[in-house]
């Protein structure tokens, strides 16, 4: 039997294996991989989402038990020291020795750190392992709980610089990329684009530095700020760094075998190293005097390895090597596909621009009009798959070619359609999966939906960037085959949203158990589907949360926001944000009383934090006898109708937008809905109330409102969309009722207005035409049910706090008054805050 | 913070010498929890009616080290019994403990019996 030792057990290194052991006659060789991390390999490309969920399970690319199962000895936690070439043996840092018959060296890189004076101070981070992700965790909680706006910055603009940009961001601190080029993304986009992407990243709180070479780091022993030369200076309290890789090359180096002048093992295109023994592939292998900071590359290199090894000679490196990406920030589109910047010898550009936007698309078109060689998308990047494959199979391109990237007027797509790809292309290039595979999986039953097409040809499985046309393509294949397609909302139900609501209303069900027993797939629900029927039953029976309280999420079985700590905030109603100076005071003494924290909200109203379990009853039978009720801020329905104080007041004002907002508040207070809701009324087009940014807004013009819908703010903001001008306050009710409701039917679970809006078929238009021409005849039972709802409104916490029996639930303990003893505060700014985290 | 883990150890039914009567059977909601105080313990007792069985585990949550549990939803991953933690809707079994949905440590589980109209938990000390 011959031994092949592998050294790094990352991506590439996993793959080989995996590779590997699908062969024939692989039970004929034993592998031996060694990973320095203390971790089997795991998906680095997407270490990002360890910051959502700090899963590192989930990033696995194979638990340690699949090494075994497969007859690989997985070392982990132990580097390789030394290669022994002409006794064919390594050693490990452990000084434990193996022999082998060949060497496969997969390394990786390391992050490059420049010689800056002061990188090595606290507070100052590389990206590229978990462990880096959870020393930057702990750090920056530590900051926050210290600095309330702690800044980070991001050394490189790059594509991982950016990622980390955004990471920083979501980390809740003030995010800086300072990049030493005059542009983002330099190898990558051309000037202008990268322009826009600036615009773009600015618009989303990214503070953008070009041009900056850093001199050194300031601080005594953590980081303070960066100096960029006299007088130029960012303070920051923290530093990531992400300027580029190095090739982890040292042991080839010290054995000798032929590295680059800029690093990297030198490889021939069957991967073999000087040495015919040693093979080198992925982010360490040199190959055209190219290291690929790409996964594809390594994959197809980790594939021609294993055949070499294995005597297949004919299997090789393809010369050219496709460095197309695309960017993977939420709500920011950026790719770049081919040769995305062209010599004007070779072809011409066609450019479209729209700043205002933050849309830039180039495409590189060869002289003779035929082909496409490559291009620039940022601001929306969601035909670069299918511009991508042209490109790939030098597919023949409309006459007038601009029509691939102009804005359709008639909603007709100039692509056609993802089955008119021919066969053999390439939609995974990660896995190198093609068209015809991805069919085939279907046609021949191997797979049924998008995760069984996923887990047979593992397909989407590497970068993730191909998952919308893999859906497209299993969709079109299954419907062609006339199978149906099913959404099912989780393990529980084969059923989407839009289905349980059908089968809800017209069975006249009441009980979870009822809608599971009937239509479920047998088990006994979960997190996502009991809060869904919840919410369903709640849309179509007008039933408050304190109904069926244990199907509610955790929330809404309380009737209070929990936080942090396990303990709750309570926000009452404030309907507009109008409040008399003896209800403000209630509330203030109500807070007093119970020692709570008091914020303002960013929807006009009062919070009161850290109420425990067995406070919340007390405070609300305060509440309500100044007459305050629920806010529903715990609830995905109605949060508050914002408004600015309108012609009541204001000098500008056109029109009353507290009163409206107030009436349109109480209109649609309590109602649940697929996610939360908000509106805002302007009394003029100066919009204080930020109306535009909401699910609904009003805008106050001359001769009525202007209605617009489906804005959103978080983590991908949308301004809302013109639906009707210049109406009445009753036919914005009429508008504003058949809107909710059609959205309240249709959207998935947890889908904002302004998602669902976007992926309805005809989009902004077919909202006009529903709502506005009631083209499906359907506006009268909309305007009834949304009646219905409003009629029967309730507050939930006047009805708790009347209830003995209802009033059982809000005890921390079934067999004893004691409350939490494990809560402990700390004083913050005169009020008080939950210790911080561990 | 350790030290809070250190309070709860699971345990099984063969080991139990303390039968602890925690409550009555309808002090617990249909497919729902509610936290028992025993000693210096926080208990997260489950009633879960669709399979006809009571559970019991530590009331805290091992990622946060917050007493939350006994507010989470119960259900089943595939056939797994579970409780979903309120604050990141972390998972665990609640039959061995087991973090379903991540790679924290398991909670510890006990034995729980009913007897009449009364609710039992099991340690062993
Ligand atoms: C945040 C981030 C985002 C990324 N996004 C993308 C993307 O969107 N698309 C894309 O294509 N690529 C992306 N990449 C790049 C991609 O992750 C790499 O191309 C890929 O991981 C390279 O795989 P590898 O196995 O060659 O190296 P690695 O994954 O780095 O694995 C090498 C392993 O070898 C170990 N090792 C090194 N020396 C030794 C030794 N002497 N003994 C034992 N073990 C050793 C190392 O510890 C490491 O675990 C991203 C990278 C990062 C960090």
């Amino acid at each position: 039997m011959k031994k092949i030792i592998v050294v790094g057990n990352g991506m590439v290194g996993y793959k080989f294996c995996e590779k590997f052991v699908a062969q024939e006659n692989a039970e004929n060789f034993k592998i031996i991989i060694f990973g320095e991390e203390p971790r089997p390999a795991y998906d680095r490309v997407h270490l990002s989402e360890f910051f959502e969920n700090q899963n590192a399970k989930a990033l696995e690319m194979a638990p340690a038990t699949w090494y075994a199962d497969n007859g690989i000895e997985l070392i982990t936690g132990e580097r390789v020291a030394d290669i022994n070439r002409t006794e064919k043996t390594i050693t490990t840092a452990k000084d434990r020795e193996f022999a082998y018959d060949y060497l496969v060296m997969a390394t990786g890189s390391s992050p490059f750190v420049p010689p800056i004076k002061g990188v090595e101070k606290e507070g100052v981070f590389v990206y590229r392992t978990i462990e880096d992700l959870e020393g930057m965790l702990a750090y920056a909680a530590k900051l926050k709980a210290e600095k309330p706006n702690a800044k980070a910055a991001v050394l490189g603009g790059g594509l991982l610089g950016l990622e980390a940009g955004k990471a920083v961001l979501d980390m809740g601190l003030e995010p800086h990329i300072v990049e030493f080029a005059p542009k983002l993304m330099p190898r990558q986009l051309d000037t202008r684009s990268s322009q826009v992407l600036k615009l773009k990243l600015e618009s989303i709180g990214l503070n953008i530095h070009l041009s900056k070479a850093t001199n050194q780091i300031l601080g005594d022993k953590f980081i303070t700020g960066m100096e960029f030369g006299e007088d130029d200076i960012l303070n920051v309290d923290m530093l990531i760094i992400s300027a580029g890789i190095r090739p982890r090359d040292e042991l080839a180096k010290a054995c000798g075998l032929d590295v680059g002048v800029r690093g990297g093992i030198v490889v021939d295109d069957t991967m073999k190293t000087s040495d015919d023994n040693i093979y080198a592939i992925g982010e360490i292998a040199l190959y055209n005097q190219m290291i690929y900071g790409l996964v594809a590359p390594g994959y197809d290199m980790a594939e021609v390895a294993v055949q070499q090894v294995l005597g297949n000679s004919e299997v090789k490196m393809a010369e050219e090597i496709d460095m197309s990406t695309k960017l993977k920030l939420i709500g920011v589109d950026v790719a770049s596909f081919g040769e995305p910047f062209m010599p004007a010898s070779k072809g011409h550009s066609i450019i479209f621009e729209n700043k205002t936007e933050y849309l830039y698309k180039r495409i590189n078109v060869s002289l003779d009009g035929k082909s496409l060689l490559g291009g620039i998308l940022v601001g929306d990047a969601s035909d670069y798959n299918m511009l991508h494959q042209m490109y790939l199979n030098d597919m023949k391109i409309p006459e007038n070619a601009a029509q691939l990237i102009l804005p359709a007027s008639d909603g007709a797509s100039a692509f056609g359609d993802v089955t008119d790809l021919p066969d053999e292309a390439q939609v995974c290039s990660c896995e190198s999966v093609t068209k015809g595979q991805i069919c085939a999986a279907i046609e021949n039953g191997e797979a049924t939906d998008v995760a069984g097409v996923v887990s047979c040809t593992k397909a989407g499985t590497g970068c993730g960037g191909c998952k919308p046309m893999v859906t497209d393509l299993t969709n079109a294949t299954l419907k062609s085959l006339g199978i149906t397609v099913k959404e099912g909302v989780c393990e529980h139900f084969d059923l989407s949203r839009q289905d349980l609501y059908q089968i809800i209303k017209v069975k006249g069900y009441t009980t979870f158990n009822e809608v599971l027993d009937n239509h479920g797939n047998g088990g006994h629900g979960c997190e996502l589907c009991k809060p869904l029927v919840a919410s369903l039953m709640a849309t179509i029976n007008a039933d408050t949360a304190n109904k069926e309280y244990a199907i509610q999420d955790s929330n809404d079985r309380f009737l209070a926001n929990i936080q942090r700590n396990g303990t709750y905030s309570v926000v009452p109603r404030v309907p507009g944000g109008e409040i008399t100076p003896d209800k403000l005071i209630a509330l203030g003494e109500i807070a007093k009383k119970y020692d709570l924290y008091t914020k303002i909200t960013g929807g006009v109203r009062i919070d009161l934090f850290g109420a425990t379990l067995n406070q919340l009853p007390l405070i609300w039978k305060e509440l309500i006898s100044h007459g305050f009720e629920s806010g529903h801020a715990y609830g995905k329905s109605l949060r508050t109708v914002k408004t600015c104080v309108g012609s009541t007041w204001c000098r500008y004002g056109m029109d009353e937008s507290v009163s409206f907002g107030i009436e349109l508040e109480n209109r649609y207070r309590g109602i649940r809905a697929p996610h939360k809701i908000k509106g805002g009324v302007s009394g003029c087009i100066r919009e204080c109330a930020e109306a535009r940014g909401k699910d609904f807004g009003l805008i106050a013009v001359e001769g009525g409102w202007n209605l617009y819908v489906g804005g959103n703010g978080g983590a991908t903001p949308r301004h809302a969309e013109l639906l009707a001008e210049q109406i009445d306050n009753e036919t914005v009710i009429k508008y504003l009722d058949r809107y909710l409701m059609f959205y309240m039917r249709t959207a998935k679970p947890l889908q904002r207005t302004a998602a669902w809006q976007e992926r309805l078929e005809g989009g902004l238009n077919y909202v006009k035409e529903v709502v506005i021409e009631d083209k499906l005849g359907i506006a009268e039972d909309l305007e009834k049910e949304m009646q219905t709802l409003v009629n029967k409104f309730e507050c939930e916490w006047t009805q708790a706090v009347n209830n003995p029996e209802m009033m059982k639930r809000f005890n921390h303990f079934v067999n004893s008054k004691d409350d939490d003893d494990n809560l402990v505060f700390v004083p913050m700014r005169e009020q008080k805050m939950p210790e911080p985290w561990k | 913070m350790e030290t809070i883990l250190d309070t709860y150890k699971a345990t099984k039914i063969e080991a139990v010498n303390v039968w602890f009567k925690a409550a009555s059977v309808n002090d617990f909601p249909a497919d729902g929890g509610a936290c028992v105080k025993y000693k210096n313990k926080q208990i997260a007792v489950f009633n879960f009616t669709r399979l006809g069985k009571w559970y019991a585990c530590q009331n805290v949550c091992p990622h946060k080290m917050e007493m939350v549990l006994s507010r989470g939803m119960i259900g089943d991953d595939k056939g797994i019994p579970k409780v979903a933690c309120p604050l990141h809707k972390k998972t665990f079994s609640l039959e061995s403990g087991e973090n379903l949905n991540g790679d924290l440590g398991a909670i510890a589980t006990y034995p729980v019996k009913v007897e009449g109209n009364d609710v039992y938990i099991g340690f062993s000390e």
